[in-house]
């Protein structure tokens, strides 16, 4: 880029003294479009979070708003050891991997069975995507009331034909209920991504596998697998970013408890409940931390995935 | 033996898409019922169908009609997609068509805010909300669901336009077009299809959000979302009218997402899967 022999006619790059101005003109005209929503995404999400990590420095109880005061790292030390609070960075781990974890592979048989021909292919896409489009709440109530519930549920009342028990699904294995209800809804998410993946495989490859007398499973563990990892490594990166975030089935199934308050959940609590601000912001920043350690794997899947389209374009 | 395992197979993908699907069929046939029909065990699945849970959802039984809050969701969904559109569009097309320098820096940076979980930013909002006077206030969600979705329509809109030939580009800046000339008249009416998928998923998103919702708004704002918490607790027979108002509330997310199906899995994947 810093030629300096380039012939006059074609150095937009290197304009000649006179005609700076009007070059660094055009260079903002080329940016001005993009301005508008650059500021607007810096303004109302990046503000919010420098204003997080300074309360979170301060002891500030929003009932008692003039007794605020800095307390350096103590918010921190509170969140830390607080058994609740540490609890609950548990219980966002093991719903965060076990939510990912079985939707991944459910997702994946899934999108093998969709990726052969059949009747009515088209169709059955449609149901399962279908409750990835149930709005989460509404998803909610209806794994808590209507298949949930002990006395009428759906659940119980298949379980009646069969003579089975009656069981009291979210008090008897709450995080499992929440998790149940989340894998429902995002094992479609994951198809659709493990789909698109297993349809961009090289067809040639494969035939020529076959024709070299490679069984099935061979060529799923030695092709599919390994083309397919990009795509599995971004189904489960960007459901971990969505998941970790999950406030609404928490806070319908079990208002988070019984065990099941995640983060984000508790979080909500101790601003919106013990008005406790400082305290709140500071797990907001533990919150975002652990997301940047997330999303840190996340941008890079994301730009290789990125790289390689720009490169096959 | 191929043909028998290929059946096999299709069956059980049906099987599959059946078992996925029950619950919302069961929701869909519960709605329909009379809330005595709707709480039986074993479950009564040839009962006498009827619109008593609808009419209940609507406030015919005395409780809090739907429509206000039904109607600040879509105020707020239309509105920020909008939003959205009217900023993302000429942002794209500066990270696709007439690249600003470091363009990949640019559109990481609009990815890396979606990996930041909104509840860290909720505080120092509801603070901001409060001392603006803003809570409760539709123009508040309209404005964080604009930051919500502006990524992904960022993203989306990128990988459509850097698709457009550069000489139709050309073409109309031989003919002197000014930029938003071009942009309303030459880029527009050929990424249509990309700029709709973009608003529908922009518009399910801001549908379906709780967290802002419920913590910055009352009973002025409420969204549907909302609306739909007062049924958390259960409240002596209510299946019915539970699963009227969830699949009311529903039904424009699934219309919308089933309009954009194909472009689904670009959206939810930031644009990085096509």
């Amino acid at each position: 880029m810093t030629a300096t022999t380039t012939a006059p006619v074609a150095s937009p790059g290197i304009p000649a003294p006179a005609r700076r101005p009007s070059a660094r003109l055009r260079a903002w005209a080329t940016r001005a479009p993009l301005l508008p929503a650059l500021i607007f995404m810096i303004v109302v999400t990046q503000l919010p979070f420098v204003a997080t990590l300074v309360i979170s420095f301060f002891d500030w109880n929003s009932l008692y708003p003039d007794a605020r005061h800095f307390t350096g790292v103590d918010n921190y030390q509170e969140v830390l050891t607080d058994p609740d609070l540490r609890h609950s960075v548990g219980t966002t781990v093991l719903l965060t991997v076990a939510v990912v974890l079985a939707s991944l592979v459910l997702g994946l048989v899934l999108a093998l069975l969709l990726d052969r021909r059949f009747r009515g292919r088209g169709i059955v896409r449609t149901l399962l995507i279908a409750p990835f489009l149930v709005v989460p709440v509404a998803a909610a109530l209806l794994w808590k009331h209507v298949l949930y519930n002990p006395e009428y549920g759906l659940f119980n009342g298949l379980l009646h034909y069969v003579g089975g028990p009656q069981p009291d699904w979210i008090s008897t294995t709450p995080l499992l209920a929440v998790e149940a209800s989340l894998v429902w809804q995002w094992t479609p998410f994951m198809m659709l991504i493990l789909l698109a993946g297993l349809q961009s495989r090289d067809h040639e490859q494969i035939e020529a596998a076959r024709v070299d007398g490679a069984s099935d499973w061979q060529i799923f563990v030695h092709l599919t697998l390994p083309h397919l990892r990009r795509y599995l490594e971004l189904g489960a990166l960007l459901g971990s970013i969505y998941i970790v975030q999950n406030f609404d089935a928490v806070f319908t199934i079990t208002s988070g408890g019984l065990g099941t308050a995640n983060l984000p959940y508790t979080v909500y609590q101790s601003f919106y409940q013990a008005h406790e601000n400082g305290l709140a912001s500071a797990a907001g920043v533990l919150v975002v931390i652990g997301s940047i350690v997330i999303a840190t794997f996340a941008l890079r899947v994301v730009s290789s995935l990125f790289r390689e389209e720009a490169s096959r374009a | 033996m191929n043909v028998v395992r290929r059946n096999g197979l299709g069956l059980l993908a049906w099987l599959s898409g059946i078992v996925f699907f029950l619950p919302i069929a069961w929701m869909a046939l519960t709605s329909f019922h009379s809330e005595s029909d709707a709480a039986t065990n074993p479950p009564s699945f040839a009962a006498a169908l009827t619109l008593d849970g609808y009419r209940d959802f609507f406030g015919a039984g005395g409780g809090a009609s739907p429509w206000p809050a039904l109607i600040n969701s879509t105020v707020a969904s239309v509105a920020s997609t909008l939003l959205v559109l009217l900023l993302a569009f000429p942002a794209a097309y500066a990270l696709s068509v007439n690249r600003v320098r470091k363009w990949t820096d640019v559109l990481f940076f609009f990815l890396s805010t979606k990996m930041l979980p909104a509840v860290a930013g909720l505080l120092p909002i509801y603070l901001f909300a409060r001392n603006a006077g803003m809570l409760d206030n539709i123009l508040l969600l309209v404005i964080l669901y604009t930051s919500m979705n502006l990524p992904i329509a960022v993203w989306m809109m990128q990988s459509f336009l850097a698709e457009i030939p550069v000489a139709v580009i050309e073409a109309a800046k031989v003919d002197g077009a000014r930029l938003p000339t071009i942009l309303a008249r030459v880029v527009a009416p050929i990424s249509l299809p990309g700029i709709a998928a973009t608003a529908l998923i922009c518009f399910i998103f801001s549908w379906n959000e709780l967290l802002f919702a419920r913590v910055l708004t009352g009973v002025v704002a409420e969204t549907a979302p909302v609306f739909l918490t007062g049924f958390i607790t259960s409240q002596g027979l209510f299946l019915a009218k539970v699963c009227a108002a969830s699949l009311v509330i529903s039904l424009p997310v699934l219309a919308a997402g089933f309009a954009a199906q194909d472009k689904l899995v670009q959206g939810l994947s930031l644009g990085a899967v096509k």
